[in-house]
């Protein structure tokens, strides 16, 4: 034909199921292959959650896979930090010239600067980076931030356990969105718009409440705009009405509850309840100057959640990857305790923690010993933050301020901390300051791109790995993403380097990683597990059900804590986290959101997802910003123009977007865009939107708690 | 058509869109890219010249804040009939390189016939075709992903959605290999059908009664298809271009958006 045309080569069709991690709702996939090429991924049928569907990048997962962001080789920095200059070099020097590193730092006593950094802290690749990092001597193991952490926080406090949060949406019939984006990436995503079908079907209804007009908004039954950040307030508003009414379950709250009325403690001092401080503080009225809520609206939404039959409420912001207050996630989880919603049929589940890692303890040696009786860099777990597991948000600016620098070595490994983390600016250069930074990446990202060396995973769809149940889950899972095609390039199974990293080592390092190889670890790991895995790309426990409420709770009443010592605030009104900025100086509020068609977390958009934004999201190189019509006229702006778009944390050039759909004096970034110019599909478009927002630390738990930033918008 | 070959009944294969369901994800278009070995270039921002056989289009209600509402229209090649196989785009096609085929009621576009005068494009109401500005380029590497049973397209032609005609063929080619001249309805379906995650995308064919498509829209053949069940409705109905890609809603101003109506002038494919 043409000859400048490709014409693709025909051969035998097959199909290999696998599970994408592409995305962290782990979507199980079906790829189509014409003799060893991949040409095609669709949804896997029967897959939990996904079942037969993915999401948007999932489905375009061959452009990562074939594409030119995939790493080749090892890779050792020449140039400066971020200016993308590499050097081939050998997995043997890459590797050596890591352990020499590592034994310096275990020679000179401080093996607790070795730090790393994961996308998630389940499954056999993070349990091995966990258990180097024990070995060798360092607490300074990190998850990157999502709803989990607050969730599991909230778990702890309220019913005493350790467990994933689990929700039983498809059963649910009335579903209370506090901004969660429930069609925006929230979650498992696939697992959401099925659940959506599910509601669809069962004529549930769904009423999101958020400051705009998200996809999920305009897909509920109700959006209830709301002024920004004050989810939690309307959360109390409408416990109070349900209080107040008498619409509680009256069997749970008495017989299985702690806090909800007054009591009187060990000090003999008496302390407010749930019940006191809500009736106090949380009339709708009240609620209503702040929320900007009706409190009709208020009241007419408590009346109905309350007298549901399956009620459900839900929370963390738009797609959930970061955390949020504590104290609105614990007022949305009082909200489905009243209506007994805990452990019941389309409620909220505590699901136990994955537990089929059962490796042996290994044994330390002095060195690990001492190192590891460190305290966090992160500060996790010490006295001032004794909640949280992980605080990678605070690492930016521990090592920014540190004299002596706390982190010499850092891995990185399924995560992009250099583009996820807030304040960007603040996190580069904290990583200007690390000697030594590993990524593992498989595809060119924000964070491989900051790196000294990077040390290429076999790409997604070119290994095995588990992949334990995604965010949300109710029933425990385990999933198998398996190679669709051998590798391509000079790659390795991080695992494997692991244990090449260990090898060299030596010494007690060695000992604790008997394997000869990555493969023989998972498959000894999963033991009678692997064969059905290995059969059906999955495993599931359909039986599983959560414990009934005599047993659930191992708070120290052993009932559901309505009312924590941690964060009981003796009886006062818990107000919204602050966000940075003085509003004098910064009229408007910047607030990112989520769309299914931008990856916005460890994985980058393919070009055919970029290919799917709308024009008034991203032209040419340029961002647009989402603003209330009526304030885009107050502020002399029209549809398109170019704006400077101020925060305490800088000034960027963005195009105007008028939007009815948005709650007035706001400005909305969508997340997902901005990424380092390491592609031309994909890198260099618009603007990443945790440039503009900081950090701000919730009181009580340590974790990222921002939901914004003070921001002012002026024609360029 | 062809009777000697034995199909019992001419097939009018068609698409239900239900926009109350869609949420806008872009799963569709993806699966389609994906599929049909669309072409990507480094910036896809310019909208005339992206091709995009399914494209997911984002209508409001024009309403203020807070009454505001949207809707996701996901629109593919509408397949129009027009009167006994006249589509605005195979009328004026001086190449033959696009037919309306009375077997599948399928809207075919013969590639290497077509030699870019863009008269189709000009016809077709409903911006479904699309041109090759440039001759596509895949990032080194990037080839490999390439299906076989689609062709890829070069520079100076136009092309469309083909409701994955490949898919037709394979599944006869199958139904034949076993002896059938008929094929089930989930046998057939396109690839953006297939990736709907909330099912918002019914396919099939309009002509059988026991197909949900046909079900889902009743589809009057007296008069041109026009939809008869409530809430359905096709792009500019009266135009008379007769699509077979129908669209439901339960909101009045989602339906009125699909054609232009004057101020009073009452809605098709209102409640009866």
């Amino acid at each position: 034909m043409w000859p400048w045309t490709p014409v693709p080569q025909d051969g035998d069709v097959n199909y290999v199921n696998s599970v994408s991690t592409l995305c962290p709702g782990g979507c199980g996939i079906s790829v189509r292959k014409v003799d060893d090429r991949a040409v095609k991924i669709e949804g896997m049928k029967g897959y939990p959650g996904s079942d037969g569907k993915a999401c948007v990048h999932c489905l375009s997962g061959l452009q990562a896979l074939y594409g030119p962001t995939a790493v080749a080789s090892p890779l050792k920095r020449v140039g400066e930090r971020g200016e993308g200059k590499w050097r081939r070099i050998s997995w043997d020097d890459a590797v050596s010239e890591i352990a020499s590193k590592l034994d310096e730092l275990r020679e000179k006593g401080r093996p607790q600067t070795l730090a790393c950094i994961t996308g998630s802290d389940r499954g056999t690749v993070p349990e091995l980076f966990k258990r180097f990092l024990k070995v060798y001597g360092s607490p300074n193991f990190m998850r990157a931030p999502g709803f989990e952490d607050t969730y599991e926080i909230v778990l702890k406090l309220m019913q005493g356990v350790d467990a994933a949060i689990g929700f039983d949406l498809e059963n649910a019939d009335y579903l209370l969105s506090f901004g969660s984006g429930i069609l925006d990436g929230w979650g498992s995503s696939v697992r959401m718009f099925q659940a959506r079908t599910a509601w669809n079907d069962n004529k549930a209804v769904v009423v999101q409440v958020e400051p705009r007009l998200s996809n999920s908004a305009a897909c509920a039954d109700r959006w209830i705009p709301i002024e920004v950040g004050t989810e939690g307030i309307l959360a109390l508003g409408i416990a109070h009405v349900i209080i107040k009414e008498n619409l509680y379950k009256k069997d749970f709250v008495e017989k299985y509850s702690f806090g909800f009325e007054d009591w009187v403690g060990k000090d003999g001092k008496k302390h407010d309840g749930f019940k006191t401080m809500v009736l106090k503080h949380y009339a709708p009225n009240a609620v209503a100057r702040l929320t900007r809520v009706d409190p009709d609206v208020v009241v007419e939404t408590a009346r109905a959640f309350a007298k549901a039959k399956s009620p459900l409420a839900i929370c963390g912001r738009g797609r959930g990857d970061t955390p949020s207050p504590l104290h609105e996630f614990m007022a949305v989880h009082a909200l489905n305790a009243l209506v007994g919603g805990i452990h019941r049929k389309g409620g909220v589940w505590a699901v136990p923690l994955p537990d089929y890692v059962n490796w042996p303890e290994p044994k330390l040696d002095a060195a690990a010993e001492k190192g590891l009786a460190a305290l966090r860099t992160d500060g996790a777990g010490t006295d001032r933050y004794p909640l949280a597991k992980y605080l990678p948000t605070r690492l930016a600016e521990v090592v920014n301020t540190a004299q002596d620098i706390p982190v010499e070595v850092l891995f990185v490994s399924g995560a992009n901390p250099c583009y996820t983390l807030p304040d960007t600016q603040a996190v580069k250069a904290a990583f200007s300051r690390i000697p030594l930074i590993v990524s593992f990446a498989s595809n060119m990202d924000d964070t491989a791109m900051m790196a000294d060396l990077i040390l290429p995973n076999h790409g997604h769809l070119e290994r095995y790995e588990d992949v334990p149940a995604p965010a949300g889950m109710n029933t425990p899972m385990i999933g198998l993403c398996r190679p669709v095609v051998s590798p391509r390039r000079d790659t390795r199974h991080t695992g494997d380097v692991l244990l090449m990293l260990a090898k060299s080592l030596g010494g007690a390092v060695a000992d604790a990683f008997p394997w000869e190889s990555y493969q023989a670890c998972l498959e000894q790991t999963l033991g009678k597990n692997w064969q059905p895995l290995l059969d059906n790309g999955f495993i599931r426990n359909t039986a599983y059900r959560p414990p009934a409420w005599q047993d659930a709770f191992r708070t120290p009443s052993g009932k559901f804590a309505f009312m924590s010592d941690a964060c009981a605030n003796d009886g006062k009104a818990v107000p919204a986290v602050a966000i940075e900025g003085k509003p004098e100086e910064y009229p408007l509020t910047l607030i990112p959101y989520d769309s299914m068609r931008l990856a916005a977390g460890p994985a980058v958009s393919s070009p055919f997802a970029i290919k799917t934004v709308d024009d008034t999201v991203l032209k040419g190189t340029d961002i647009f910003v989402e603003v209330n019509t009526k304030t885009g006229g107050k502020c002399g702006l029209e549809e398109g123009v170019f704006a400077h778009l101020s925060t305490p944390k800088g000034t960027v050039k963005v195009r105007v977007h008028l939007s009815d759909g948005i709650i007035p004096d706001v400005v909305a970034m969508p997340r997902g865009l901005g990424h380092a110019e390491f592609d031309e599909y994909v890198g260099g478009k618009g603007i990443n939107v945790n440039e503009l927002i900081g950090p701000v630390e919730d009181p009580v738990t340590g974790l990222n708690a921002a939901w914004g930033i003070r921001a002012n918008l002026t024609i360029a | 058509m062809n009777k000697s070959r034995g199909q019992s009944q001419p097939k009018k294969y068609g698409m239900v869109i239900d926009l109350d369901k869609c949420t806008g994800c872009g799963s569709c278009m993806v699966a389609c890219m994906a599929e049909n070995n669309v072409p990507f270039k480094k910036d896809e921002t310019n909208k005339r010249d992206s091709i995009t056989w399914m494209k997911v289009y984002r209508l409001t209600n024009g309403k203020p804040f807070p009454d505001h509402d949207i809707c996701y229209l996901p629109r593919p090649c509408m397949h129009c009939e027009g009167h006994n196989g006249h589509s605005p785009c195979v009328s004026v096609c001086p190449a033959t390189a696009t037919d309306y085929s009375n077997e599948t009621g399928i809207v075919s576009q013969i590639y290497t016939r077509c030699f870019g005068c863009r008269y189709c494009m000009a016809a077709c109401p409903y911006h479904a075709r699309y041109f090759n500005w440039w001759d596509p380029v895949w990032p080194a590497g990037m080839e490999e992903m390439l299906s076989p049973d689609v062709s890829v397209r070069m520079r100076g032609i136009v092309e469309k959605c083909s409701f994955c005609f490949h898919r037709y063929q394979r599944a006869m080619d199958k139904a034949h290999l076993e002896g059938r001249r008929d094929l089930e309805e989930a046998e057939y379906q396109t690839s953006c059908t297939q990736a709907c995650p909330v099912g918002a995308i019914t396919f099939g064919d309009l002509n059988n009664p026991e197909h949900k498509v046909h079900q889902l829209v009743k589809p009057d053949n007296a008069h041109s298809g026009r939809p008869q069940a409530p809430n359905a409705f096709r792009l500019l109905e009266r135009l008379g271009t007769n699509p077979k890609v129908y669209y439901l809603s339960d909101r009045e101003w989602v339906r009125r958006a699909g054609d232009n109506y004057l101020k009073g002038e009452g809605t098709i494919g209102a409640k009866h």
